[in-house]
């Protein structure tokens, strides 16, 4: 069996990554340069901040990556990057970045969806089997995904307003907490106990849809009532109150979900998937369905890397996707939303 | 020595290929923006037509800056990763210098301008030499037009201006009088052919990894954390996990 080998490339948001990615499942280096520090001193990501350190890292990273691996380009099959969705300035450096290396080398170029390669972080871990389902959850996005085989990827929900990660952020900033707010949130929310009832919107609709900026202002506005009254609340219960509010819409979604779309493996990927809560209450509601494997990604995973990029990449080029030196940052690229339902 | 040229950073878009002072194939483009696009095709095609393969060049010589942010840094990020993947060299060059190389006159001060917004910008001040390269006379800066003027107060020759001189004209005419002269039309966008040919000249960097664009300009978010924190160190701010 032939090696492949792909040098992959993620920049669409605050960190640089590059990784070497054998065929498609081993993780052969996945260099990260994460750029947090930089913006929490702003409270949240600068795009014109992300860019300038994009361009600092990215020759670096690819030298490491390759030097970790020990692999030289001549051993290189192809070259993958994330081209959107993202921050259009940041997903250009890692796009130029990705298309000179590909042509310097005579390289095919696999242009990635960044959700996508979310979803294939759990591949690095175990094969993938289809039909499969991906809650993907992060700063940027809340989607539910269907697959119902490879290289198929539906949208069958998705926020209507906030993502539930940015909803972390505006709560934790309440909280006195800095941007990235969802580990110390989530942690915070394990020594309190659900004592506010926020509401968990669209809770019972009749779609796969979510939205977050209602809780997110039941929550401010529940401090700020206090704060006027000088009434102290505790901090610990408020953080436990919206990871409830927030777990209870994600899980109740995604099992309603697993009704209508039966699946053999529903996979919960994106850096809220680090989230302890969600984690514990997504395997605890699996039980119900025997036949369907929960692939939680690792927490090494779960943030923005390359790796995975390089995972969805090897899929591609499987299936003979490829970009020409013209591909550009799309920095609102959207899966299909799914046709017909199957029912 | 094979020289690959590059400059995106405004509207024009220009590359070009060079053996030592022998231009093989250049292309200039006005009429569209899209240097995300059009970039790494036409590098493909000028190497191309060049009876070149990539691993032939020899040097990368790129108009670093100043001038828009995402112009910039789509020819640094391009030539820097050119220049690392290939082990190859790589020159930086002013981007406000880059246009001076459209002029030969030595008996005028060459004042390139780009469009900073709200009567800011960016520009530098030269001389033609007697080898015919601009010589730096006031270093390349953001600057708002009025302080501009003061600083060319002390010289009392001919000023040429050169680039996005729109906005400007009038009121350098008003404190300039006669002595400014407007360059044609053609001057005024970026050569490659000249800043390769210019680029072979100038010592390349010593390391390439650590090339970003010359902004001259800090973000925002940045200007106002430096006037609250002085004293930080703004070196760590990037982290390898
Ligand atoms: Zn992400």
């Amino acid at each position: 069996m032939t090696r492949d080998l792909i040098l992959s490339f993620e920049s669409s948001c605050d960190e640089t990554s590059v990784a070497v990615i054998e065929n498609g499942d081993t993780i052969l280096s996945n260099i990260v340069a994460t750029q947090i520090k930089s913006h929490q001193r702003f409270g949240g990501v600068v795009p014109e901040v992300a860019s300038r350190h994009h361009i600092e890292q990215i020759t670096g990273c690819i030298k490491d990556a390759l030097k970790q691996a020990k692999v030289s380009y001549d051993d290189l099959t192809a070259v993958a990057v994330t081209y959107g969705p993202g921050l259009v300035g940041a997903l250009l450096i890692g796009v130029t970045a990705a298309k000179a290396v590909a042509w310097a080398h005579h390289l095919p170029l696999i242009p990635v969806n960044h959700l996508a390669g979310h979803i294939y972080a759990a591949h690095l871990v175990e094969p993938i089997e289809f039909p499969a389902m991906a809650l993907v959850v992060s700063g940027g996005h809340t989607e539910l995904v269907y697959m119902p085989e490879e290289n198929k990827f539906e949208i069958i929900g998705e926020t209507r307003d906030d993502a539930a990660g940015e909803a972390y952020d505006k709560i934790g900033r309440v909280l006195g907490i800095n941007y990235p707010a969802g580990k110390p949130v989530d942690e915070m929310a394990h020594r309190g106990h659900n004592t506010f009832d926020f509401p968990r919107a669209m809770d019972t609709d009749d779609n796969f849809d979510f939205s977050f900026s209602g809780l997110k202002s039941a929550f401010i506005n529940t401090v700020h009532h206090a704060d006027q009254i000088h009434e102290e609340l505790n901090k610990a219960d408020l953080a436990a109150s919206f990871q409830q509010a927030v777990v209870d819409v994600l899980s109740d979604k995604t099992v309603r979900a697993l009704h209508e779309y039966p699946v053999k493996q529903l996979i919960l990927a994106g850096g809220v998937a680090a989230n302890r809560g969600l984690r514990d209450r997504l395997t605890a509601d699996m039980e119900q369905f025997p036949n369907t494997k929960l692939e939680l990604v690792p927490l090494s995973l779960c943030g923005d890397n390359a790796a995975m990029i390089g995972a969805a990449g090897e899929m591609l080029y499987q299936h003979g996707v490829r970009a020409d030196a013209t591909l550009n940052a799309d920095p609102g690229l959207e899966f299909d939303w799914i046709k017909e339902p199957v029912k | 020595m094979k020289i690959l040229a590059i400059d995106t950073s405004n509207r024009p878009l220009s590359v070009a290929v060079l053996d030592d002072d022998h231009l093989l194939a250049q292309t200039t483009i006005t009429t569209h923006r899209k240097h995300a696009e059009f970039l790494m095709p036409i590098i493909e095609d000028l190497v191309n037509k060049s009876d070149l393969k990539p691993s032939d060049l020899d040097r990368v010589v790129v108009a670093a800056g100043p001038g828009s942010y995402t112009g910039i840094r789509m020819a640094v990020t391009a030539a820097k990763t050119i220049a690392a993947t290939l082990g190859i060299q790589l020159t930086m060059v002013s981007s406000l210098l880059t246009l001076c190389l459209n002029v030969s006159q030595p008996d005028v001060l060459v004042n390139p301008i780009f469009d900073g917004r709200n009567q800011n910008m960016f520009t530098g001040l030269y001389q033609i030499g007697d080898d015919g390269n601009p010589i730096e006379l006031i270093e390349d800066q953001h600057i708002n037009l009025d302080q501009w003027l003061e600083l060319l107060e002390p010289y009392n020759q001919r000023v040429m201006i050169i680039g996005d001189t729109d906005a400007f004209e009038e009121g350098m005419r008003q404190a300039l009088g006669d002595r400014l002269i407007v360059a044609d039309k053609l001057a005024d966008l970026p050569d490659a052919a000249r800043l390769g040919l210019y680029g072979r000249q100038v010592d390349p960097v010593t390391n390439v990894d650590a090339v970003v664009p010359r902004y001259l300009r800090l973000t925002k978010a940045e200007a106002d954390w430096k006037k609250l924190h002085p004293n930080e160190d703004t070196h760590n701010y990037v982290e390898k996990i």
